[in-house]
């Protein structure tokens, strides 16, 4: 229903509590502020430091309203892992673009044997979205740096390939802003090498 | 000088607000999704003296004595809190304050992380005080801000709803500086008629309630947060916090009359509203509120509660799917979310309240359990907790089973509840089992911290909300001076050993109360929990696939199908896995295996 012009961007993120999908939305926030725009950041979770599902909302723009994107309206689908992608494959519009960490985690009822991990989770999304959809084995990329907790940052790195208008530097500053001195390093590092994989 | 924006979380602009309204004194007892706004207090903002509460009640009394001293203060919780508070709530609305006085109350739709879905502003209608909403981080500053000014105008406690959406959303708030309050510190015994209740002096007051509603009736109608945009004279959507948002984001040619004070309504602004548009819809979440206010000042309504559901959260696509009825598209589904393996939040790998509630389930006991991570032990395999009403239910309950069920009850029930949790309320109700002749037993699961809301501190972990080091319950004694001779420690990690002692304790026709010890959160970091082997693995010679360790439900193990057999030929269907990322071995599944199958991995 939206008329005017000043299109929001909806940025969808979604992983399991403990991955960092929260600290990712946080570099995504710095980022889109100092850049100019209107920033709204919702995360969506029950009880998520005991493993469950955790997923934010981000959108950027002129001017942003609801903190929620609207179901179906998803630009960008951010997954830190593969059957939390597959569960939010409804909400991304017919051209959206997709990056995801080639990362399984299983649910307690697939450990319990009472339900099965889904299969083919890549060439689910392919199916539908193309060449838009993109797989990163941020863990490997991570662990090479000596860290595999970095990968979310990896997949950052990735994900900022898509906004050639904002420079390295300004991811970095965000980096360094929200980050303990001592990951400085580390996770400039995985950004660089995430921006590289795509 | 251009100010400085930052990006802020709901919670945190709350706390941001109160320091720059001068607010000093700070107390609330943690409760998702309200717990961030003390703990930001605590950590950023020194000029304020902040406390964790043993409860809401006790947060929202310590409050009041910090108010009538003349300062301005805040108190903060979930909307189940404000059910623990509403006793001294309800009379702060006759009594009034002398320091301006903020209660955030959160609610929480969709019930996110609660034991019920409720609708706080019946509260502020039910005590007669305003109340306030704010709909993203800037309104949250704003609107507290707003708040202080209003109390000590009016003489009244001021309600700001918070609710999850709001709470946990991050948007630019512009900062500004702190200012002190004009209000000197002291105590005036003169002012005693309008502190003490009783009833003479509560008619005073009573008429004084009313005079100050409607007063605050006119200053709603020029509160500069209500406030009308007139665009499509067609339609025009009454709403607040969230839900303007929700529906601005999906109807943005409609006008609008947007809310920031949601109690009382302005009326003449209503009225106005009415002549300017042609149909009002009303777009509220949860309970019909304004809609039966509007409707009962003799108006109608176009669409409200006939169409937007009145249970669980808004979104923007609930509300244009609500209201445009069949001409919504839907967005196009390529799979059944539905038939994917859900992910619920589990006890984490090495939680000491798995091997305790897996006794429990051995032993076949009825759990009255309580509010906190405990309460995930009644999902899947576990399934050992059988009730859970409210902090601190637990023990009330058993009790009361116990005495339904005479002496033929023993052996068959406890209550269980954590040790934040027995401080909040669970004390009064051992007292009352002590005091009434009862038998039930009481297991206090004491983790060191206020587990399921983030690790807060309480008065039993040894630390205030700041860090300092403070005085720490001990529950033995307590509970001795409670009344109870029958007390036990057990550590949960040795089952045989716990389900012994919960055993005869259980089987005592008397009090009994049992505390966990050698068993802090696995993710309180100053406890530095380590078990003598840092992981453990299958050893699969020995694996007969029995599943027997998939009972506890630990998220490091696994299940992993493939005929096979034994070393010693026992035929299986597959054996099981330990993600050693994820074990850390808490030594649980060697105790429950019966193959020796599961053994120390390397250091």
């Amino acid at each position: 229903m939206m008329k005017n012009n000043d299109k929001v961007t909806n940025i969808f993120l979604s992983g399991v509590g403990g991955q960092g999908t929260i600290l990712a939305s946080n570099i995504l926030t710095e980022v889109f502020l100092n850049a100019g725009y209107d920033v709204k950041k919702s995360e969506v979770h029950g009880m998520a430091q005991r493993g469950g599902d955790v997923t934010t909302h981000f959108r950027f723009g002129k001017k942003v309203y609801s903190p929620l994107i609207k179901y179906g309206d998803v630009d960008f689908l951010l997954s830190f892992e593969l059957l939390e992608a597959l569960r939010y494959i409804n909400w991304v519009k017919e051209d959206g673009k997709i990056i995801i960490n080639k990362q399984e985690v299983f649910p307690p009822a697939v450990n319990l044997g009472v339900a099965k991990y889904p299969d083919g989770v890549e060439e689910v999304f392919k199916k539908y979205f193309k060449e838009n959809v993109q797989v990163i084995n941020g863990q490997e990329i991570a662990g090479k740096l000596g860290n595999v907790q970095a990968a979310n940052v990896v997949l950052i790195g990735a994900f900022s390939n898509f906004f050639p208008e904002i420079k390295e530097a300004a991811w970095v500053k965000a980096i360094k802003g929200l980050l303990k001195e001592k990951l400085h390093e580390l996770n400039i590092k995985a950004f660089s090498e995430g921006r590289k994989a795509l | 000088m251009k100010k400085e924006v930052k990006v802020l979380q709901g919670n945190s602009a709350i706390a941001r607000g109160a320091w720059e309204a001068g607010v000093t004194f700070a107390s609330a007892y943690p409760g998702t999704p309200s717990s961030e706004i003390l703990q930001e207090i605590a950590d950023n903002y020194p000029d304020i003296y902040a406390e964790w509460s043993p409860n809401e009640k006790v947060a929202v009394e310590v409050a009041s004595g910090a108010s009538i001293s003349g300062a301005r203060v805040m108190a903060s919780m979930k909307h189940v809190g404000l059910n623990v508070a509403s006793d001294p709530f309800m009379t702060l609305a006759y009594t009034g304050i002398k320091g301006g006085m903020m209660i955030v109350v959160a609610d929480d739709p969709n019930v996110h992380s609660s034991q019920n879905e409720q609708d706080s502003r019946n509260w502020a209608r039910f005590a007669k005080v305003p109340m306030l909403e704010p709909g993203d981080a800037q309104e949250c500053k704003d609107f507290t801000k707003v708040a202080f000014d209003i109390s000590e105008e009016f003489d009244t406690p001021v309600l700001l709803r918070g609710e999850t959406r709001v709470s946990h959303s991050d948007s630019p708030v512009t900062l500004e500086n702190r200012k002190e309050s004009k209000i000197p510190i002291g105590l005036d015994p003169k002012d005693a008629p309008k502190y003490v209740m009783v009833p003479a002096n509560v008619r005073v007051r009573r008429k004084f309630i009313e005079e100050r509603m409607r007063k605050l009736e006119a200053y709603a109608d020029g509160f500069k947060y209500n406030r009308m945009e007139i665009n499509d004279p067609g339609v025009g959507i009454i709403a607040s916090g969230v839900s303007y948002l929700y529906a601005k984001e999906v109807f943005p040619e409609y006008s609008f009359l947007k809310l920031g004070m949601i109690w009382p309504l302005p009326k003449k602004m209503i009225a106005e509203f009415y002549k300017k548009v042609k149909k009002v819809i009303i777009v509220e979440e949860l309970d019909p509120f304004f809609e039966t206010e509007i409707k009962a000042m003799g108006y109608k309504v176009f669409h409200g509660k006939d169409l937007i559901p009145n249970m669980y959260e808004l979104s923007p696509e609930i509300v244009e799917q609500s209201l445009m009825g069949k001409k919504y598209k839907a967005p196009k589904i390529r799979i059944k979310p539905e038939d994917l393996p859900r992910r619920p939040p589990n006890l984490c790998a090495g939680c000491s309240h798995r091997p305790l509630f897996y006794a429990l389930k051995k032993l076949g006991t009825f759990v009255f359990g309580d509010i906190g991570c405990y309460t995930l032990a009644a999902a899947p395999p576990l399934q050992a907790l059988h009730a859970c009403i409210c902090m601190g239910a637990g023990i009330g309950g058993a009790h009361g089973a116990m005495k339904a069920f005479g002496k033929a009850g023993l052996g068959k029930m406890c209550a269980v509840l954590g040790d934040s949790t027995f401080l909040h309320s669970g004390i009064t109700s051992l007292m009352n089992v002590v005091y009434n002749k009862g038998n039930s037993t009481t297991i206090i699961l004491d983790n060191r911290i206020t587990g399921m809301t983030g690790h807060q501190e309480h008065a039993g972990t040894g630390f205030t909300v700041r860090q300092e080091p403070a005085n720490m319950v001990n529950y033995e004694e307590l509970s001795k001076a409670l009344g109870v001779k029958s007390i036990r420690k057990v550590d949960p990690y040795k089952i045989e050993e716990t389900m012994k002692i919960i055993k005869e304790e259980l089987a005592k026709d008397e009090p009994s109360v049992i505390i966990t010890v050698n068993s802090p959160c696995i993710m309180l970091k100053r406890a530095n929990r380590k078990f003598k082997d840092p992981f453990f693995i299958i050893n699969e010679d020995n694996c007969r696939g029995c599943k027997m360790c998939l009972e506890i439900g630990c998220p490091a193990i696994s299940w992993k199908e493939g005929a096979g057999a034994t070393k010693d030929g026992h035929k299986r269907k597959g054996t099981v896995y330990i993600d050693k990322g994820v074990c850390i071995g808490c030594d649980i599944c060697t105790q429950i295996c019966k193959y020796k199958a599961i053994v120390p991995g390397k250091r």
